[in-house]
């Protein structure tokens, strides 16, 4: 189990000095948090690596998953994709049935001094305040931009009963009679994902996949899906190519619930069958290492995405001090100051022109790779997270704007 | 005068749920959202990136800037000083002037482009007492050099413009212990043109030079 007192080394004693503090201010209570999942997910994935160390800070963390059956997750995953702008279709009945297995999960769990509920599916757990009391707080790890109205109804007449929302993104505030609070994820630095790596790891993984070291590596780690824009990203390497020597390598996994994925996938692998200096990678779930090695190593980082809920992989990029070239959308300008911490594009040949501009100018990409870095450890570390979680529950008994602890 | 204790601050990040698509709905919004949103626009940049020198300027300046590509009114925002100002609304009424004297002599351009919104964000801060306590200049330093950025951010910059203490809590305390020269010489400092880290620096670099035990 990895110890908070690792993360000193990265972050600073102050920092988890700071973590300390702020944990003394809730303990005897607990935190209770509760979803729908225990594996496969951002939730999971980060309640995971939280909740020891929360323990460890002191704080009585636990986590409870709700029960449901396959019906519920149909209706779950058509919230999902309607919160993301797909055209759904949803029943009374499945709006019925979804108020069914909240109901029959509210029955069987215990609730704690503050109940911390992520995502919709168990959203309706709230109808039982009225029974027990505590201290609710609602998470969207979603995007919730433009969510499709008779969902964002439906579950609106929940929302409104928490003590406090919580968003990944500005963007995704909405008008609420509650406070919104904002908490960006974060990435995990002692991760297989994000820690350093020797040269001859880097090294191996782009020998075991031909790609060379000596020429610059232009790299965009992403799904293969209309969202993440791999033929723009094709496009304009080519025209970054005209004048610039380089390679381009596509990497990520091949499943998408994307309908349009497979056709993507085709044209992309057609473009990349008619020039040998592309490489397109179809990475297995437990490749973080593989990704790590390719991030590590490569002259640029890509994340030409369209839409995007908030793209850690631009963190993740950011972290290993690469320079990064990111479409402004989502959650990405929170990582990325335009000429500061990496380069916001908005079309192909802009995207195509920063190309050229750092990989002629190493010393001004390196810069803004050293500064993303800082940024990124500053703002996007899973200490910056706990910290968040801390101060989200401590503020449910505050009301004041400046709070003396 | 009593023992210098250091305190860190912790923030807490508020959407209001509020947004500007032109110029227009930020004076709009600038003119009406609380105090504490005026504060995190002006100096999120200064904490998010405060290994940066230059800094970038306040939001309002950049957003008008590089989403509005309104260069002369961006260039006037982020010309603001804000040390120059003892409170929140009177920095607040200075990007109010600012962008109604624009507004009334150049046209108001259009919209900027949709998902590039301003969006309002204020803060709520949760101070704390750190267990650094300071009884001497050599014992003020050697705190100084241990607390986070956040203690020094508290210190300087919250103390004068948020608490409206009329200046920053270590001049203050200079002064209480004899120390005029050292307060002066702290409270001349621009801390808006320094990283957080280059204060520290300098603050510890006047505080050994007046510590003559």
């Amino acid at each position: 189990m990895i110890r908070i007192e690792s993360y000193a080394p990265v972050v600073g004693e102050a920092t988890i000095e700071e973590l300390y503090l702020l944990a003394k201010h809730v303990h005897g209570k607990v935190i209770q948090n509760i979803n729908s999942t225990a594996v496969g997910g951002g939730v999971a994935e980060i309640l995971t690596r939280m909740i020891p160390l929360l323990k460890q800070l002191g704080v009585d963390a636990r986590w409870d998953i709700i029960r449901g059956n396959e019906k519920f997750f149909v209706t779950t995953k058509k919230f999902h994709n309607g919160l993301h702008g797909v055209p759904v279709e949803i029943s009374d009945e499945e709006y019925e049935s979804f108020l069914e297995v909240n109901r029959e999960n509210a029955d069987e769990i215990g609730f704690g001094d503050i109940v911390f509920v992520h995502d919709p599916q168990p959203i309706a757990l709230i109808e039982k305040r009225k029974d027990f009391g505590r201290n609710w707080i609602w998470r969207c790890h979603i995007d919730f931009s433009r969510p499709d109205p008779r969902i964002w109804k439906f579950l609106e007449q929940f929302i409104v009963m928490y003590d406090a929302a919580v968003f990944s993104a500005p963007a995704f505030a909405r008008n609420l009679p509650i406070p919104q609070v904002l908490i960006s994820p974060s990435i995990d630095p002692l991760s297989a994902k994000n820690v350093e790596l020797p040269e001859e790891t880097i090294n191996g993984v782009f020998e075991r996949f031909g790609i060379d070291r000596s020429r610059p590596v232009i790299t965009q780690i992403s799904r293969f899906d209309y969202l993440k824009d791999p033929l723009g990203v094709i496009k304009a390497y080519k025209i970054a190519k005209k004048r610039v020597d380089m390679q381009l390598v596509l990497a990520g996994s091949g499943a998408t619930d994307d309908p349009e994925g497979p056709v993507i996938m085709h044209q992309v692998k057609e473009e990349a069958d008619k020039d040998k200096d592309i490489f397109v990678l179809f990475l297995p779930p437990a490749s973080d290492v593989e990704i790590n090695a390719l991030q590590r190593g490569s002259t640029v980082i890509l994340q030409k995405s369209l839409k995007e809920g908030f793209g850690l992989t631009v963190s993740e990029a950011l972290w290993k001090a690469k320079p990064t070239i990111a479409g402004a959308v989502g959650g990405i300008p929170l990582q990325i100051t335009h000429k500061h911490s990496g380069i916001l594009t908005h079309s192909i040949e802009g995207t195509a022109y920063w190309i050229k501009q750092l990989v002629n100018e190493p010393d001004y990409a390196r810069k803004l790779g050293v500064n993303g870095r800082e940024h990124i450890k500053n703002n996007f570390l899973i200490t910056r997270h706990i910290k968040d979680y801390l101060l989200l529950f401590i503020s449910l008994f505050h009301k004041d704007d400046m709070v003396y602890l | 005068m009593s023992d210098f204790q250091f305190y860190t601050k912790l923030d807490q990040t508020i959407l209001l749920g509020k947004k500007a698509n032109n110029i227009p709905e930020l004076l709009d919004g600038i003119r009406s959202v609380p105090d504490s949103c005026i504060y995190y626009h002006t100096h999120r940049f200064l904490q998010q990136h405060h290994y940066l020198s230059p800094e970038p300027p306040n939001d309002f300046a950049y957003w008008v800037t590089q989403v509005l590509n309104d260069d002369v009114l961006g260039e006037q925002l982020s010309s603001v000083d804000i040390i120059q100002f003892q409170s929140i609304a009177e920095l607040r009424s200075r990007f109010v002037s600012l962008i109604h004297a624009h507004i009334t002599t150049v046209e108001k351009g259009g919209d900027c482009p949709r998902g590039e919104e301003f969006h309002f964000v204020a803060c709520r801060t949760f101070a704390l007492p750190t267990p650094y306590i300071a009884r001497t200049l050599a014992e003020f330093k050697d705190a100084l050099e241990r607390v986070s950025v956040n203690a020094l951010y508290y210190h300087i910059f919250d103390a004068k413009l948020r608490l409206e203490r009329g200046e920053n809590d270590f001049s203050k305390w200079f002064n209480g212990i004899g120390k005029p020269d050292l307060a002066e010489e702290v409270r001349n400092l621009d801390p808006y043109s320094h990283t957080l880290e280059g204060l520290r620096k300098r603050i510890i670099v006047m505080v050994s030079r007046h510590d003559t035990n």
